[in-house]
């Protein structure tokens, strides 16, 4: 190791610096949300938004969970929605990505072209939004939801770019062995893609749960426990849906607590995804860097 | 001479068999797939003959009377068209240009600093909000911004300045909706870029300390240089999709506020509010129409270039 100059302990402490500014921009708004989340309407209404609540109050909690139902009953549609549509999607990915890069297989320019031209050419939302509508039947049903996000060429790309890194050698074995290509598949190469399964799960999930487009075009106020960001979308742009899902129609308009019951909900809707961040981290930035330049 | 080229038919057409047989468990495994890409990007390509027609919601996008292009002359006459291109690409461009430019930047100081644990914890935080849903984008930056509430205005108020109202102000968007981004994606890029650099030969390095090179001089010839194909690539790719703007935040933000409407309408929120609120497919259909063709050949000229420089990084 070669001693450090003058310069490069400059340089450091100036990184220091400046890192520490953005990342206090970048957490700033979080805490904005957290801390109103747990003010009283009144001072809010009067003082403004706030990261330290000056008048500590959970009357906004009390609230969204005095109607329990719609809050539970969207947990666990969202719940249920992330896990079967990231396995589903992992296990479609997985053995698609697979064949793919299997350089025997005589298809696989051909399959890989027509599913990334999928990308390149899209027809937009009108014809989109008609087929789902008027062809698949698909208006107010959770599958609307469920479906369109179960994979993307990306993905897909991604996939093969891990399965890139297995030696072609283990399929070769498992040849010899007389097993069939789904078997060398299941057993042989899937336990080896572990970290890639849990990087591309992970982005699934995260998918799933900050869904709210799809909700937006196909599950109409027929619906009742609808996936959690969209639930919050509802509540931040609906003053009348807050009051009558979350409050019944009891509530006076005055003492209602819409601006701090907007935070709540944000922290009861994505409270859950940040806390397992930090653990996912790092199957996140793997798979950035392994798929950054062909995103 | 037929019989020849009969035999070499033939032949392929066999060859084509034995090959289905022998590879049927590789492409049973890549028909899930296919389906899901055809249901869902290839079967609503038909419909985009809605765009030529006057729709009817009752009669369906085929039996609707055909117009030709009048959906496009209107949109084309009435400067919609050109107003929605002109914001969608002048929005994505300035943020590829100030995302790629801060990512590196970025990327360079995380790489300077030798203390661990602060690297991974300020990391962490730099990708936080990458995380997050557009409609909780769309909640932060009313917090902030809000006339009433916001934390700015309470900051404002405190100095004894005027209250802001940007939310009344489309002037205004243009600056902050490209801030907004930046605070969302930079931290991204900057994980890309730092992983380029991290693969850059710590030999060159210590080399270039060894023959007394400062912190500045090696950032300037040695990091910079290396991260040049890296940039380029992902400056190509950016550009293949500059018609593609980022519809969640645009929408989270600017919603149905229509006096932002003339700086914040992008191609995407345009369509979305003309399907959704209008049912008007056949305009919609006609400006996605106009933003796929236009995307596509952006699309194939990028990929050339990339091809030309780094093909190994090209699309097909």
């Amino acid at each position: 190791m070669v001693q450090k100059t003058f310069s490069d302990y400059f340089v450091e402490r100036l990184a220091i610096i400046l890192i520490t500014v953005f990342s206090i921009l970048c957490i700033f708004p979080f805490l904005l949300i957290i801390g109103t989340s747990f003010s009283s309407e009144a001072v809010v209404r009067i003082k403004g938004f706030t990261i330290i609540p000056e008048d500590f109050s959970l009357e906004a909690y009390k609230m969204i969970f005095k109607s329990g139902k719609i809050l539970l009953g969207s947990y666990i549609v969202t719940i249920l929605m992330t896990l079967v549509g990231t396995v589903c999607g992992l296990s479609i990915i997985s053995m698609t990505g697979y064949a793919l890069q299997r350089r025997d297989f005589p298809y696989r320019n051909g399959i890989s072209f027509f599913i990334y031209f999928a990308s390149l050419f899209s027809a937009g939302l009108a014809p989109y939004y008609l087929i789902m509508v008027q062809l698949y039947h698909l208006k107010d049903n959770y599958l609307a939801v469920l479906l369109p996000l179960l994979m993307s060429p990306w993905l897909i790309i991604l996939m093969k770019n891990y399965v890139k890194s297995i030696p072609y050698e283990i399929t070769e074995s498992g040849k010899i062995d007389g097993a069939g290509d789904f078997r060398i598949f299941a057993e042989l190469i899937l336990p080896m893609l572990t970290p890639a399964l849990a990087t591309i799960g992970l982005f699934l999930a995260l998918g799933y749960w900050n869904e709210w487009y799809q909700s937006s075009l196909f599950l109409s106020a027929r619906i009742v426990y609808k996936p959690l960001q969209y639930m919050l979308y509802q509540i931040i742009n609906q003053v009348a849906y807050l009051k009558n899902s979350v409050a019944g129609s009891y509530v006076t308009f005055t003492d209602f607590p819409q601006e701090t019951l907007k935070m709540a909900t944000a922290v009861i809707a994505t409270g859950p995804i940040i806390l397992v961040y930090p653990f996912a981290q790092k199957y996140f930035i793997s798979g950035i860097t392994v798929g950054a330049v062909k995103g | 001479m037929p019989s020849i080229d009969k035999n070499v038919k033939e032949n392929k057409f066999a060859l084509f068999c034995d090959n289905v047989k022998k590879y049927k468990t590789l492409i049973l495994m890549c028909i899930p797939a296919m389906i899901f890409f055809i249901a869902f990007n290839y079967a609503p390509l038909p419909g985009l003959y809605v765009a030529f027609v006057k729709f009817n919601y009752g009669a369906g996008i085929f039996k609707s009377k055909f117009v030709g292009l009048d959906n496009f002359k209107f949109l084309f006459e009435s400067g919609k068209l050109w107003m929605l291109t002109r914001n969608t690409i002048l929005y994505n461009f300035t943020f590829i240009i100030l995302d790629n430019f801060l990512a590196i930047f970025f990327a360079i100081l995380i790489n300077e600093i030798t203390r661990r644990m602060f690297k991974k914890i300020t990391q962490t935080i730099m990708l936080l909000p990458y995380f997050i849903s557009a409609v909780l984008v769309g909640l932060l930056v009313y917090n902030i911004f809000n006339y009433d509430y916001g934390f700015l205005n309470r900051v404002l108020t405190y100095m004894g300045v005027p209250r802001w109202a940007p939310y009344s102000n489309p002037k205004v968007w243009p600056g902050l909706i490209v801030l907004i981004q930046l605070w969302q994606c930079t931290g991204y890029n900057t994980i890309v870029y730092f992983a380029a650099i991290m693969a850059i030969d710590t030999e060159v390095i210590e080399a270039a300390r060894m023959d007394g090179v400062n912190a500045f001089q090696r950032i300037r010839y040695i990091t910079l240089p290396y991260l040049k194909p890296t940039l380029i690539i992902l400056l190509l790719f950016a550009m293949g999709g500059i018609v593609h703007g980022n519809f969640g935040l645009f929408y989270n933000i600017v919603g149905r506020n229509s006096i932002l409407y003339p700086t914040t309408d992008i191609i995407e929120t345009y369509v979305y509010r003309a399907t959704v609120n209008d049912f008007n497919f056949s305009t919609a259909s006609a400006v996605g129409l106009y933003q796929s063709v236009i995307g596509f050949i952006l699309v194939m000229l990028c990929n050339k270039a990339i091809k030309k420089i780094e093909p190994e990084y090209s699309l097909f």
